[in-house]
C-alpha cells in the first residue's frame, strides 16, 4: 500500500496494488467533489505547501483546490530559478520552508531528481508535481483513473503516447502506470524525440502516426516546445502537426469509433490537436483536469497520515 | 637518523626491470642503492618489515587538480599532495585550470614552491595549451617549459579548433612536451549531465552520447598523425575512443591514453542506484557497462598506458544541488589503488599490469623519472598492503574534499607506506629497528 | 439477543418511526441514512418495513464517516474510505440516521457533519439496533431497539443476514488482554 511510501516521487516505484489504491480512494474523492458542499475535514490542521520552480497554473491550482477541499492549508511559494542565482539552492528554500512544519511538501523542479534531493532531507512528506524529464506521478495516476473510469478494466487495452517523448515527464509516468495496471503501450513520434532505451518502460515504437493509433484504445497528444534553442529535434512546428498532429479527418479516419483521446494540458492548438478534435465526441480532456483534483486528494490523503501511519501499515 | 633504510621481506613487483619477488630494497641518502633478495643489514640502519606487503615503484598519477592557485577552498597543493601520498602516489601532475590558469611562469612557479614547502608528493605543473585556455592562442610553451611544465593541457575544455589543435600539436614539438587532451564535442554534449543511454532516459536527464568523445579523438588523431606530436588522450570513457586508439597504435601512431579508476568500475546504473546522487557526476560521465569493459580490455592489452585518477575536489557548495546544476568530478587519489586492486582480484588486470599501469606507464608517458626502482636513481616507493580491509570515510579524507562515490563501501587495499626521495612521507607506525 | 428479539425490535422501530412521522405529519418527507458499515443492512430492512407502514418506499442513503474521523492520527493506518451514496436532497427532509450499534457517540457525531453538508435537513431522528451506553459526547439516540449493559473490555457486534451471517445475532464478546 502507498502508505508504506513516504513520498510519491515516481510511479516506477509504485507496484500495481499502490496505484489501484490510490485509483480506489480517487473514486470517493470524486463523490464529494459533487457534493453541493466540497469539503471534508478529514485533513484538518495540516499543511500542504507548493512549491513551485517551473510556472504552472493549473496543476498548482489543482493541488490547492484538493487541499482545501480536504480542509488542509494550503501554502503556495513560486520560484523562478534565477533565486538560485540570487545565492539561494535549492536546499536552504526547502530547509527555510520546513521551519512552518509543513505536513507535505509538493515540488515542482526543472531538475530531475530535485524531488529525490529534498525528499532526503526533511521530515515531512514529499510529492513530485514533476521534476524536469523524470515524472509526473500524480499526472500519470490521474490519467489511468480517466482511462479506468471510462474503459473499465485496463488489462489488454493499448495506449497509444504522441509526441516528444524524450522531453515528456508525463510520457515516462502515464508508461508505468499503464504498465502496472496491464495495459499495452506505444510511443510514436519523430526519431529525434524518442529516447534510447524507452522499450524498456514497455511501449513498442512507431514512427508512423496512422500505424501507430491503429485499433487503439486510448490516444495520449503531448505538448510539443515551439523550438529548443541550440538543439532542434524538428523543422518546426507545421511538419511536425502534418506528421504528427490529430485533425478530425486523421480522427474519423485512423481512430476507432472508441477511441479515447487525451492531453495533459496545456494544448498548443493547430500543433498537436486541432480544436475540433480537442472538443470533439472522442476527447476526455476535461475529465482528465477534473480527475486530476480527485487523483491528488487522494495522495494528500494517503501521505498525509505520516511516518507513523507508514510504520503501521508496514506492520 | 641513519641514512639507511631496509624494506625487507616485501613482495618487490617493478614491471620494468622484471622483478616479481621477495627483495630487500635498500636506500642510502634517498638514493635506490641495492634491490636484492638477500642483503645484511648493519645495525644501525632503519628498517621497515614489509612482510605481506607489495613494494612498487612510486605511483604517478598524470591527472590531478589541486585547485591552487584561486579555489584553495576546495584543495591546496599541500592537501592535495597529502592526499597523493596517503594514496600511494609519489608524484602527481597538476592540471592547469586554476584561477588564474596556468598559462605562464609566475602560476607555475607557485605550484610549485607550494609543493616544495609541503615536502610530500612531487607535484609536476602542467601547462595550458591556449592562452588564458581560451582555445584561441597559443601560450608560451617555451616559457611554461623553462618554469617546469611536464605537459600541456586546457583540461575541463576540449580545444574546438582543429586549426589550433594542429598548431599547438606542432609547436610544442620544439619543447617535446605533450599534450594530455579533453576530449569532446560540446554541441554534442550540448547541457547533457551524464551518459546517453537507456539510463538517462529512464531517469529522465539530458544524455552525452559517447560520439561526443569519439568524434574529438578521431579528430586528434588525425591531427597527430599530421604533425606527429605527442598526443595523450585524457579520461578515456568510451569504447569507440577505445577502437580509434587501438586503430591508431596498430598503424605504428605514436599516442597514448589514460583512463581513470572510476571508468573501469563504475557505469550509468550505479549513479541510477545512487539516487541521482552528485558524488557520480563526472565528466567524461560513468558510461554504459558495454564502455567499461571496453576500457579494462584496452588498459589490459595496453592500448590504454596508464591509470590517472582525475582527481576532482569540490566542496558541499558546488555539490549539494540538483543533479544538473552540480559541479562534475570525483576525488580518487586516496581510493585508487583498492578500486584498481578489485580489477586484478577479477581477473581484468595481471599484479604486473597493475602496477605498470601506476608507475612505469605513466612515467614514459610525459617522460618522468621513476616508474623504476633504478640504482642511483631517487627512491620513489610505494608500499602496499593488497588485503587489507578498510571502510571509506571521507569525513577522514587527508583532502579537503569529500566527493567520492565510494562513500561508506568497504574496500579491500590499502598503501601502508609512501617513500619520496627516500623519506617516509607517509606510513603506518614507525619504521622498526 | 436473539434472532427473533432482533426482528421484533426491527418491527417495533418501524412502527415507532411511522407513527411519529404521522403525528408530525413529516410521513412525505422521510428518508433514512444507513452508516457504514453496520448500519447499512439495517436501513435497508427498516426501509422495506416502513415502506409497508407508509404506502410509500422512502428514500435510502448510506454515509461512510472516514473522511470525517477525528481520529485520524491516532489511528494509525489510514482508514479506508468507503463509499458515500446521497443521491436525494437532504433539504427539509426527516432523516432517520440509522446505526446499528451505539457506544461513544464519535461516529454519528462524524456522520451527522456529513449529513449537513450534504443540505439542511429539517430535522434528524438516531435510530439505532443497540445502545450500550458509555458515551463520550452528548449524543443521545430517538430510538432504540435494546439496551445493554456491557464492560468496557467487552465488544458489541450485530451480524445480520444479508451480510452474510447465517442467522441475526448480537454477539458480545471479551477483548482479550
Amino acid at each position: 500500500m502507498i502508505g508504506r511510501h513516504r513520498h510519491c516521487l515516481g510511479l516506477a516505484d509504485y507496484s500495481p496494488e499502490d496505484i489501484v489504491e490510490v485509483l480506489d480512494l480517487a473514486v470517493s474523492m470524486k463523490e464529494v467533489l459533487k457534493r453541493p458542499i466540497k469539503k471534508v475535514p478529514s485533513l484538518r490542521g495540516k499543511s500542504v505547501v507548493n512549491l513551485f520552480f517551473e510556472a504552472s497554473t493549473r496543476t498548482r491550482s489543482s493541488f490547492e483546490v484538493a487541499a482545501k477541499v480536504l480542509s488542509a492549508d494550503s501554502l503556495n511559494w513560486t520560484a523562478s530559478t534565477s533565486s538560485v542565482s540570487k545565492g539561494e539552492t535549492l536546499i536552504d528554500t526547502v530547509k527555510n520552508l520546513e521551519a512552518m512544519r509543513p505536513d507535505v511538501l509538493v515540488i515542482r523542479h526543472s531538475a530531475g531528481g530535485a524531488p529525490a534531493l529534498v525528499a532526503q532531507r526533511v521530515d515531512c512528506s514529499v510529492i513530485s508535481a514533476g521534476d524536469g524529464s523524470h515524472e509526473h506521478p500524480s499526472q500519470g495516476l490521474l490519467d489511468c483513473f480517466t482511462l479506468r473510469e471510462k474503459l473499465g478494466s485496463l488489462v489488454g487495452r493499448t495506449v497509444t503516447i504522441v509526441g516528444d517523448i524524450t522531453h515528456s515527464r508525463v510520457a515516462r509516468s502515464d508508461l508505468y502506470g499503464l504498465a502496472r495496471l496491464g495495459a499495452r503501450t506505444r510511443v510514436c513520434g519523430p526519431p529525434t524525440m524518442i529516447p534510447p532505451g524507452i522499450e524498456a518502460l514497455g511501449p513498442t515504437v512507431h514512427t508512423d502516426l496512422k500505424e501507430a493509433v491503429a485499433g487503439v484504445d486510448a490516444v495520449i497528444m503531448l505538448r510539443i516546445q515551439h523550438e529548443r534553442i541550440g538543439d532542434p529535434l524538428i523543422p518546426g512546428t507545421r511538419e511536425y502537426s502534418r506528421l504528427w498532429g490529430l485533425n478530425a479527418r486523421k480522427a474519423e479516419e485512423w481512430l476507432s469509433p472508441t477511441c479515447l483521446i487525451m492531453h495533459p494540458g496545456p494544448i498548443n492548438r493547430g500543433v498537436e490537436l486541432e480544436p475540433e478534435v480537442a472538443d470533439g465526441p472522442r476527447s476526455v480532456i476535461l475529465d482528465q483536469v477534473e480527475n486530476g483534483v480527485a487523483v491528488r486528494m487522494a495522495l494528500l490523503y494517503l501521505l498525509a497520515g505520516g511516518p507513523e501511519a507508514a510504520n503501521e501499515a508496514k506492520a | 637518523m641513519s641514512s639507511l633504510l631496509f624494506i625487507e621481506g616485501g613482495r618487490v613487483i617493478d614491471p620494468g626491470a622484471g622483478i616479481d619477488g621477495t627483495r630487500t630494497v635498500v636506500i642510502r641518502d634517498g638514493i635506490v642503492a641495492e634491490v636484492a633478495e638477500h642483503v645484511e643489514r648493519p645495525r644501525e640502519a632503519r628498517a621497515i618489515d614489509a612482510r605481506g606487503k607489495w613494494v612498487t615503484p612510486g605511483f604517478i598519477d598524470l591527472h590531478v587538480h589541486l585547485r591552487e592557485p584561486g579555489q584553495e577552498y576546495k584543495e591546496t597543493v599541500a592537501t592535495g599532495a597529502a592526499a597523493a601520498v596517503a594514496g600511494g602516489f609519489t608524484a602527481v601532475c597538476a592540471m592547469p585550470n586554476t584561477r588564474p590558469v596556468n598559462d605562464n611562469a609566475s602560476v607555475t612557479a607557485l605550484v610549485a614552491s607550494r609543493a616544495a614547502e609541503a615536502g610530500l608528493a612531487r607535484v609536476y605543473p602542467v601547462g595550458c595549451i591556449s592562452k588564458g585556455s581560451a582555445g584561441e592562442e597559443l601560450a608560451e610553451y617555451g616559457e611554461l617549459k623553462e618554469a617546469g611544465c611536464v605537459a600541456l593541457s586546457d583540461d575541463g575544455k576540449p580545444v574546438p579548433s582543429a586549426a589550433l589543435m594542429r598548431r599547438a600539436l606542432e609547436y610544442a614539438r620544439a619543447f617535446g612536451l605533450p599534450l594530455t587532451v579533453h576530449e569532446e564535442d560540446l554541441s554534442l554534449v550540448g547541457k547533457g549531465v551524464m551518459h546517453e543511454g537507456a539510463v538517462s532516459t529512464r531517469l529522465g536527464l539530458t544524455g552525452i552520447p559517447g560520439a561526443a568523445e569519439e568524434v574529438m579523438v578521431l579528430r586528434d588523431l588525425a591531427l597527430a598523425e599530421l604533425t606527429g606530436g605527442r598526443l595523450h588522450i585524457a579520461h578515456l570513457s568510451t569504447r569507440g575512443a577505445v577502437r580509434a586508439v587501438r586503430e591508431a597504435k596498430g598503424r605504428g601512431l605514436k599516442v597514448t591514453a589514460e583512463v581513470t579508476p572510476h571508468h573501469l568500475s563504475l557505469c550509468d546504473e550505479d549513479l541510477a542506484l545512487s539516487g541521482y546522487s552528485t558524488d557520480f557526476k563526472v565528466n567524461p560521465p560513468l558510461r554504459a557497462l558495454e564502455d567499461v569493459h571496453a576500457c579494462r580490455e584496452a588498459l589490459s592489452d595496453g592500448t590504454i598506458d596508464a591509470i590517472a585518477t582525475d582527481h576532482a575536489p569540490h566542496s558541499l557548495v558546488e555539490k549539494e544541488l540538483e543533479f544538473d546544476l552540480a559541479a562534475n568530478g570525483i576525488v580518487g587519489l586516496e581510493t585508487a589503488v583498492a578500486v584498481c586492486l578489485d580489477l586484478v582480484r577479477g581477473g581484468v588486470l595481471t599484479e604486473r599490469r597493475f602496477v605498470e599501469a601506476l608507475s612505469a606507464g605513466p612515467a614514459k608517458v610525459f617522460g618522468l623519472p621513476g616508474g623504476r626502482l633504478v640504482r642511483g636513481a631517487p627512491a620513489d616507493l610505494t608500499l602496499l598492503d593488497p588485503a587489507a580491509p578498510w571502510v571509506v570515510e571521507p569525513e577522514r579524507f587527508r583532502s579537503k574534499a569529500r566527493n567520492t562515490p565510494w562513500k561508506g563501501r568497504r574496500l579491500v587495499g590499502r598503501c601502508t607506506h609512501t617513500i619520496v626521495g627516500g623519506r617516509v612521507v607517509h606510513g603506518e607506525g614507525r619504521a622498526d629497528r | 439477543m436473539k434472532a427473533v428479539d432482533i426482528e421484533r425490535a426491527v418491527a417495533r422501530l418501524a412502527a415507532e418511526v411511522a407513527d411519529r412521522a404521522r403525528a408530525e405529519g413529516s410521513e412525505r418527507g422521510l428518508a433514512i441514512v444507513g452508516i457504514r458499515r453496520g448500519g447499512v443492512h439495517l436501513a435497508g430492512r427498516l426501509r422495506k418495513r416502513l415502506a409497508k407502514l407508509l404506502d410509500h418506499e422512502p428514500p435510502l442513503g448510506t454515509v461512510d464517516i472516514a473522511l470525517y474521523r477525528d481520529d485520524l492520527d491516532e489511528k494509525g493506518a489510514v482508514p479506508v474510505v468507503g463509499p458515500t451514496d446521497v443521491r436525494f436532497p437532504v433539504d427539509g427532509k426527516t432523516i432517520v440516521l440509522v446505526d446499528d450499534v451505539l457506544y461513544t457517540g464519535r461516529t454519528v457525531r462524524a456522520a451527522l457533519d456529513e449529513l449537513v453538508d450534504f443540505g439542511r435537513p429539517r430535522r434528524v431522528w438516531l435510530l439505532v439496533l443497540v445502545d450500550r451506553g458509555g458515551r463520550e459526547l452528548p449524543i443521545a439516540p430517538d430510538f432504540v431497539g435494546e439496551r445493554l449493559s456491557v464492560l468496557p473490555q467487552e465488544d458489541v457486534q450485530v451480524r445480520l443476514t444479508e451480510g452474510g451471517a447465517a442467522e441475526d445475532q448480537v454477539i458480545v464478546t471479551r477483548r482479550t488482554p
